[in-house]
């Protein structure tokens, strides 16, 4: 395949954005045709999908080696492509009266997207910069994205500020990895670890490099100690966007993550992780822990998406792509992000259908949701049994995979932290379904759902319980998508 | 048998309970009605189950398909004379617990009826499961919709005991769900029989034991033996009667079972090892457990503790034939230990099953489970007081009725292998006794008539209709035990012969 053809999903993404911004632009002061927005993104979208698709099972390197087309870059593709789908889904009713300018939303959308799968291809710290900087900024902007609302600037200017710092960080420490070993590719600078020529006066640095790197890729994923800015961005942003910040985000950030550690400093899997292993455990704690107190579902939401992070480190940490085991880490990660895809993007689909309703995104305000909405209810419980990895769900499938990887290297105190979390989490979110079905209601009108946002929940749950109850060609997926261009 | 009879017993239940989903919440007597024919279908499945049963066949019934390859996890069931009285008791008490709710339930039946049945799958799943992880996804799944039945339609402090009882099931599933995985890793395989088998870290006595532990753990909550049992008073009490009913009668077998068909199976040694520890764990949950049930005034929570005790028995004679793993000439012992305690899970499962519609009967009509507050109704209400004193004397072992055997052969064996044990766990009986006969026969039905109760009714029809399979049950085994004792001693041999 040439160069066009191996970079069509990208360059259709680019288009789709592009396209959306003009035709906003061209539309000013026609509504009517304004509303067809969204379905151009979604168009977009699928056809990025499909070209993705024609990818499956290609394997080179493009420009100049700065690029990677393969397995692990198409499983982000993929898990980018239909993150954006279902949030623009879930975002049609809700601008309504609350900005102006809706058309740019959808642009934005597109254009992260496509900051994530270029993340996710990134074999060059160089690339690696650039496309996690072209992310954060379409974040900043997403999250602050009602101009009028206080906490939405809030959010967004802790969001910019701790990311700021975070990208400075992490370009320090690539910095000092290229003085180390004087290149910025990946696969070059794991060729000059190999070969061990380096002296020993040099190689005491690549220690706070690696760090340094991981303060960037970690503020990302907001694995602690680099969360803060999240519950605040998350709370403050529009609801469809923190849907997106808890998934498409933190999946590139875990893309590059893995390339770069596995890539680049397969040398040094011994030291990272160990550090991934107690930043793993510290995350889902904290993450457990303080969501348990939480009385906003979106805030509650923020600490579980950052305890589904640790979680997901799990398997990385306990990464073994040599192992003979099934469960070599990775595969679970990126089933776990499959999953966590759907399950959360859904329930956030049900919270935004909740907040159109009634305003709230106060969590004793669900009392008697079954009443008001069975569908609702029923749905958002299933999503919610999924995040607390009840069997016959997605999210037990990702949690098994972690935890099996974990045990499989014999991390046992890691996978005990692990499942001692996952008890932990089962108050927050059962507490969600207590006031949903246990608690009457003061309100008894019906909460009615937006077309756009049944079609949004009924694909999310679907998916949830199709991965749950037949996970095979799930697992396959997720196994073929381990081959990483350069090192398995 | 060549068609697929475990898989009808288990998803009947489920696709019933979806059918009942679609129907329109107006139409009650319709979900009612529906919910009653299809559990129907299963039991008279169950009894089919039991007739056509090979003794001592091992494992029947089976049926094998890849349900996850990548992972070589199958969607192995099969059954045998462990199994198929459980099996049996589900069905039974589960189509009871509806037809007596169908007159009992009043609010958001269409949510009451659809838990139910699907609360019906999993404990069938559990029960048929051969495959870890197939096991395992039952054994979770039945937790949902009991934690509504408690929430939704409990008493009082219903929240509270709803998540109480789901977190500490949890706790100990998650546990188990690791111990699984060590074991796959450690003889590749998710099949029950096969790992067993295989006798999982054989090489490794230390990582077994913490497989060990932390299945252990699992069932030990769902049993419940002292000290997880804290759950279940909580549990009990605040569940509506249909829901108690299947608390103590099915799901503390789940725990019951899941020790004799994996822990003892494929962890011989450690449970050899470990026996004593589980056998004085067993002893204190039988004494322990009378004690704290003869001091309750409240009826229900009296039943409740008393099931502690009575899972006590199980526990004892798992323990007892633990004991004696390895010595040839005990094995008599031990088979007469294992017998008694199956027996006496499915004794339980009818007799406890019995006394808390027994309490549901009178809580209908007083609202109130104060001991205190009731007596002398002996005359008032006869025939509630007939069916109480039966399923009572059965509880405390009367011979003549079932109950009786169920202890007798834990004793029996336990005395032969570990008699200090057995000494201890005798006073339990003593208690037994007491608390029934004196804490519920005589402060309700005996002494001066309390005036307040004047227009106490007698039972229904419908109350009669319910309990009379379950008297029918205690008195046909306790007079007849080889009925079911020859089906659960083919089993058990074989078992132990295995070891």
């Amino acid at each position: 395949m040439n160069l066009i053809g191996l970079l069509s999903p990208e360059l259709i993404l680019l288009a789709t954005g592009l396209l959306v911004l003009i035709l906003d632009m061209a539309f000013h002061g026609k509504e009517g045709r304004r509303e067809w927005l969204p379905f151009v993104a979604i168009a977009g979208l699928i056809v990025f999908l499909i070209a993705a698709s024609f990818l499956w099972g290609t394997h080179t390197s493009l420009l100049s080696d700065m690029m990677a087309v393969d397995s692990f870059a198409l499983f982000f593709k993929v898990v980018a492509g239909l993150s954006t789908l279902l949030v623009i889904l879930a975002s049609w009713d809700y601008f309504q009266g609350k900005t102006p300018y809706e058309g740019e939303f959808y642009g934005l959308l597109v254009l992260a997207a496509l900051a994530i799968t270029l993340a996710a291809a990134s074999t060059d710290l160089i690339m690696v910069y650039l496309s996690m900087e072209f992310l954060s900024i379409g974040s900043y902007i997403l999250v602050g994205y009602l101009r009028e609302d206080p906490k939405s600037n809030e959010g967004a200017i802790k969001y910019f500020l701790y990311g700021a710092v975070a990208s400075g960080i992490m370009l320090y420490g690539m910095s000092l990895v290229y003085g180390v070993t004087g290149t910025t590719n990946l696969a070059q600078i794991a060729q000059v670890f190999a070969a061990g020529k380096l002296t020993g006066d040099m190689l005491w640095l690549m220690l706070p490099a690696l760090i340094m790197l991981l303060a960037g890729f970690g503020f990302k994923i907001a694995l602690v100690p680099f969360h803060q800015w999240s519950p605040d961005a998350y709370e403050g942003a529009p609801t469809p966007v923190t849907a997106f910040l808890s998934v498409g985000p933190k999946a590139a950030g875990f893309a590059i993550l893995m390339r770069v550690f596995l890539a680049a400093f397969p040398a040094f899997q011994l030291d990272w992780a160990a550090v991934l292993a107690a930043i793993s455990m510290i995350t889902m704690t904290l993450g457990n822990v303080v969501a348990l107190k939480q009385t906003n579902i979106k805030r509650m939401l923020a600490y579980s998406s950052i305890a589904h992070a640790g979680y997901i480190l799990i398997g990385f940490a306990s990464v073994a792509l040599d192992s003979p085991s099934l469960f070599n880490g990775v595969n679970g990660v990126l089933l776990y992000l499959l999953g966590y895809l759907f399950s959360n993007v859904g329930v956030f689909v049900a919270v935004i259908a909740f907040e159109n309703a009634t305003g709230s995104n106060q969590i004793p305000d669900y009392a008697g949701l079954i009443k008001r909405s069975p569908w609702l209810a029923g749905t958002l419980f299933v999503l919610l049994l999924s995040l607390t990895g009840i069997p016959a769900t997605a999210g037990f499938l990702g949690k098994f995979f972690v935890f099996a990887a974990a045990i499989n290297v014999q991390f046992y105190v890691l996978a005990l932290v692990g499942i001692v979390n996952a008890a932990i989490a089962a108050f927050y979110y059962l507490n969600v379904a207590r006031y949903m079905f246990f608690v009457p209601s003061q309100e008894e009108s019906h909460v009615a759902i937006a077309p756009a946002l049944a079609v949004a929940l009924g694909i999310a749950t679907f998916a949830t319980l199709l991965i749950g109850l037949y996970p095979q060609p799930f697992i396959e997926f997720a196994n073929q998508s381990v081959r990483l261009l350069g090192v398995f | 048998m060549d068609f697929p009879i475990l898989t009808l017993i288990t998803f009947v239940p489920l696709l019933g309970s979806l059918i009942v989903l679609c129907m329109p919440k107006e139409k009650e007597r319709l979900i009612k009605q529906f919910s009653i024919a299809v559990s129907f279908i299963p039991l008279i499945l169950s009894i089919l189950l039991w007739v056509n049963l090979e003794k001592g066949g091992g494992i029947q019934f089976e049926e094998l398909v890849a349900w996850i390859p990548a992972i070589r996890v199958n969607y192995h069931v099969g059954a045998d004379g462990l199994s198929v009285p459980l099996i049996f008791l589900t069905a039974l008490l589960t189509t009871l617990s509806l037809f007596y709710s169908s007159f009992t339930i009043k609010n958001r039946v269409k949510e009451f009826f659809f838990l139910f049945l699907l609360l019906e799958m999993g404990m069938f799943g559990v029960f048929v499961s051969l495959d870890f992880v197939l096991f395992y996804v039952f054994w979770e799944i039945g937790l949902v919709p009991m934690y509504f039945l408690i929430g939704v339609w409990g008493g009082p402090r219903r929240e509270y005991a709803a998540i109480k009882f789901f977190i500490y099931t949890l706790v100990g599933s998650v546990a188990m769900l690791l111990a699984i995985i060590g074991i796959y890793l450690n003889t590749g395989t998710f099949d029950i029989i096969q790992a067993a088998a295989m006798r999982p870290f054989v090489e490794n006595f230390t990582l077994g034991a913490l497989a060990f532990w932390a299945i252990f753990l699992a069932f030990a909550i769902k049993v419940p033996m002292f000290p997880f049992h804290t759950w279940l008073p909580d549990a009990h009490v605040e569940a509506p009667t249909a829901g108690s009913v299947i608390l103590a009668g099915i799901l503390l077998k789940l725990g019951c079972y899941g020790f004799f068909r994996v822990l003892l199976p494929m962890f011989p040694e450690q449970f050899h090892r470990f026996a004593p520890i589980i056998a004085v764990l067993a002893v204190i949950s039988i004494v322990y457990g009378a004690m704290v049930s003869m001091a309750q005034w409240d009826l229900k929570k009296l039943i409740a503790y008393s099931s502690v005790s009575h899972m006590g028995y199980v526990m004892l004679g798992l323990a007892a034939a633990a004991f004696a793993i390895g010595s040839k000439d005990m094995l008599t012992s031990q088979a007469i230990a294992m017998n008694g305690a199956v027996f006496q899970m499915f004794n339980h499962g009818i007799i406890t099953g019995a006394l808390f519609f027994l309490v549901g009967v009178i809580y209908e009509r007083a609202h109130t489970r104060d001991l205190k507050a009731f007596g002398g109704l002996a005359s008032k209400v006869p025939y509630y007081y007939g069916i109480m004193l039966v399923a009572g004397l059965a509880s405390l072992g009367l011979p003549g009725l079932a109950g009786f055997w169920g202890e007798f052969f834990v004793f029996r064996g336990t005395f032969a292998i570990a008699p200090v044990y057995a000494a201890v766990g005798v006073i339990g009986i003593v208690f037994t006794a007491a608390y029934i006969l004196w804490k519920v026969i005589q402060h309700v039905f005996l002494g001066p008539f309390n005036e307040k109760w004047a227009n106490l009714t007698d039972m229904e029809t419908y109350e009669k209709i319910t309990l009379w399979p379950l008297v029918i049950f205690m008195v046909l085994f306790g007079l007849y035990p080889p009925l079911i004792v020859d089906t659960i001693n083919a089993a058990m041999t074989r078992l132990l012969s295995g070891l």
